[in-house]
């Protein structure tokens, strides 16, 4: 016979769920509550949906229409990049997976996984331009979906953390005019929405050029979201290295080493170290962030979500195509911060 | 490199061999390419907008603005200038940044208390909540509440009807609200009242409690000083209770307070958003406070609650504050995503604005500085509550 006021699995039970009168009445409602919406989205998510078909075997059931995300989520993930040569984008779309898989593990880390971090990218970037080895160039236009949101993200991340770093050691430079600049490029940059920047990139920007010379938009909403993040990152710097205590920077000079050299073997490597966590946050506001694209019409995954909707022949699944590209974006964010602890737990900060 | 008697080096080589001299010419030097850079920009600027015929300045602010705008606190129609519809834009940032922020702090609290709770159940739902949310870009989910309301809530004539008199529709949210007397001025004035004799209370208790140490039932005596007052001066005034009911008529409801899908999808959206990150701030301020200082106001015999109110929550807040400001300023930058949903907040109407003129820096100046003054109004509190709060050690 179990013995039940000394089973462990009674115990942790009774302490977690039902330790009082209230906690008891408590548990019961929020599981009940939580069966029946869990059911009813079970039961529109997978009993009733469709999985395959057209539109007018969707309308016929009152689940969600799968066979939409199936019919739609190519050119959600790709754009108008040319249905044939999706193998390209798909190609870049993977490298990236393979090469943030290889960094989760401390054994891969070393020389050759930061050149690839650098050739790889770059040489998917050039495959999906094409115009070589007869594959047909495809004009920067027609890129869209998932490697645009990822090439937005990822230049943005390598651009603006080493900008942030720079701006973060200008802030607390002895040079009284670096310093203001420094502050006055954070804190104005930091107290207007990303939109005011992406709308300057898109509308303002092209009258700063001279004649004749033009910069594509999406470079333009590049430069926009590098500057954007940078500002932030230079924020989270600036906190890692005001954690440090007065004596490595004295203990520094003390030994007679030069300013980049104390920067670069002292200071930064404790600094950059005890902010892992708020700047992956900002890695992953900047990834969110590179949504707001589809206010100045570039063709990225929020913009395609929202084309694929607008099809004539089928109108109405707006949730099933939103719980899409969330799911999708959700995978990344959330894969970020997941790597980020880990990397906390692998340097023992 | 020569030096001189005092032992500073001399000549051009010293520029950049010589310290002192060295911090000079960089600054110049960064200071000198910023100029320049600088005037030819504004150089190129102008001779483009004299190609595209664009009049710079300010001036444009006066001309008809010839567009309507669809939902005004002030009195607004097409024949209106571009400054009164940005002014309207204005207004209507601020009142979704204001009820926003108020909401996303209680709800942010309420579910960072959530996620500590001692039931795991109710612990693990509040995580997924703000985990799930705060992984997903703030655009996508107002496109997802919008579409919630505009394509799933049913139309107008067969609003949904979850409470007396409050209809849910696709064409907005309607509420009953107060009908409106001069009964309820007296009542504000006499809660603003009792918001100024609660402040004294709060001083002269505190300055008590240090003189002599005895405990003044202050939260108790407050909340009477709060709401005691209005309520007696509702009831002097003959107690109106008449409302003003959301009431169908044609083809949409008149009366009542109607928000419109747009407004509502934004509150909710940002409020949903920002409140994950609140209650991530109050989970971990709560958490910064550290075991002992409860375990000692416990030992030296405090109640629960007089833990709770005297020892725990003034260091929590202390923590809390600064990122929660961070949070506040972000939403209310975060408001300008109205312009993907179409509530015409600030930005929505200078975009607008912006195309019709095509005075792009004009407007975007706008932009740029009533943002920026939000955001160095909330530093400027926040180095006061900075230096109010800070630890005084020996």
């Amino acid at each position: 016979m179990i013995d039940l006021p000394r089973n462990p699995i009674w115990l942790w039970l009774k302490k977690n769920f039902f330790s009082s009168p209230f906690n008891i009445v408590l548990t019961l409602l929020l599981l009940y509550v939580a069966t029946k919406l869990l059911w009813n989205f079970i039961d529109w998510a997978v009993l009733q949906a469709i999985w395959s078909g057209d539109a007018s075997t969707c309308r016929q059931s009152e689940g969600a229409c799968w066979a939409y995300v199936r019919e739609k989520a190519r050119y959600v993930l790709f754009g108008h990049y040319p249905y044939e040569e999706q193998w390209r984008p798909q190609l870049f779309v993977a490298i990236f997976f393979l090469l943030s898989l290889l960094t989760q593990f401390k054994r891969c880390w070393s020389k050759h996984l930061v050149a690839a971090w650098v050739v790889l990218p770059l040489g998917a970037a050039l495959l999906m331009w094409g115009g070589f080895f007869g594959l047909p160039h495809v004009e920067m236009q027609e890129w869209g979906g998932l490697p645009l949101t990822l090439a937005l993200a990822f230049l943005g991340i390598s651009a603006s953390y080493p900008i942030g770093i720079v701006l973060a050691l200008a802030r607390r430079s002895e040079m009284p005019i670096i310093r203001a600049l420094s502050v006055i490029y954070i804190e104005v940059i930091r107290g207007v929405p990303l939109i005011s920047l992406l709308f300057m990139a898109a509308v303002m920007f092209p009258l700063f050029l001279p004649e004749g010379v033009t910069i594509s938009k999406v470079l333009r909403a590049q430069v926009a979201i590098i500057m954007f993040a940078s500002a932030y990152m230079a924020e989270v710097v600036r906190g890692g290295l005001q954690s440090l205590s007065k004596g490595q920077y004295e203990a520094a000079d003390a030994i007679g080493l030069s300013y980049t050299k104390k920067m670069v073997f002292v200071i930064l490597p404790q600094a950059l170290k005890t902010v892992i966590a708020p700047t992956v946050n900002t890695f992953i506001g900047l990834f969110k962030d590179t949504s707001l694209v589809f206010i100045i019409s570039l063709s990225d995954m929020m913009f395609t979500t929202q084309a694929s909707l607008q099809d004539a022949d089928w109108l109405g699944f707006t949730i099933e195509g939103y719980i899409f590209a969330a799911l999708i974006y959700f995978v990344f964010c959330y894969f970020i911060s997941f790597s980020s602890s880990r990397l906390e737990r692998e340097l023992k900060v | 490199m020569q030096y001189d008697a005092s032992g500073k080096g001399v000549g051009i080589s010293s520029l950049w061999r010589d310290v002192t001299k060295r911090k000079y010419a960089i600054q110049v030097l960064v200071l000198v390419c910023i100029v320049v850079f600088l005037s030819l920009m504004i150089s190129i600027a102008s001779d483009s907008l004299q190609k595209q015929n664009i009049a710079s300045g300010f001036g444009f602010l006066e001309q008809e603005a010839a567009f309507e705008i669809g939902e005004t606190l002030t009195e607004y129609s097409a024949e209106s200038s571009f400054g009164e519809a940005l002014l309207v834009g204005l207004l209507n940032t601020l009142l979704v940044a204001l009820l926003g922020n108020l909401l996303a702090v209680i709800w942010g609290t309420l579910v960072g208390i959530t996620s500590l709770s001692h039931n795991l159940l109710l612990a693990r739902l509040a995580r997924i909540y703000v985990d799930t949310l705060r992984n997903i870009p703030l655009l996508l989910q107002l496109f997802f509440w919008y579409a919630l309301i505009t394509e799933f809530l049913p139309a107008i004539r067969n609003a949904l009807n979850p409470l007396p008199n409050v209809y849910f529709s696709q064409r907005g949210l309607f509420f009953p609200i107060p009908e409106w007397s001069a009964t309820y001025w007296w009542a504000l004035l006499a809660l603003f009242l009792g918001v100024i004799a609660a402040v004294f209370l709060y001083r002269w208790q505190k300055l008590r409690q240090q003189r002599t140490g005895q405990l003044f039932p202050f939260y108790r005596v407050a909340a009477a000083l709060l709401l005691a007052p209005p309520l007696l001066v509702w009831l002097i005034g003959g107690a109106p209770v008449e409302l003003d009911l959301p009431v169908l008529q044609g083809f949409n409801f008149e009366g009542g307070l109607a928000l419109t899908p747009e407004f509502s999808a934004l509150l909710l959206g940002l409020v949903l958003y920002t409140g994950a990150f609140n209650a991530e701030i109050v989970r971990s301020g709560i958490e910064s406070v550290k075991k002992g200082q409860k375990e000692a106001a416990v030992s030296l015999g405090l109640s629960r609650s007089q833990v709770l109110r005297l020892v725990m929550l003034p260091q929590a807040v202390r923590v809390i504050i600064p990122p929660m400001t961070s949070q506040m300023l972000n939403l209310t930058k975060n408001s300008s995503l109205a312009v993907a949903i179409g509530y015409p907040d600030l930005v929505n109407v200078a975009n607008t604005s912006m195309n019709q003129t095509g005075q792009a820096i004009e407007c975007i100046v706008v932009i740029v500085v009533v943002y920026l003054s939000f955001s160095l109004m909330t530093s400027a509190f926040m180095n006061w509550y900075n230096h109010m709060t800070r630890l005084v050690e020996r």
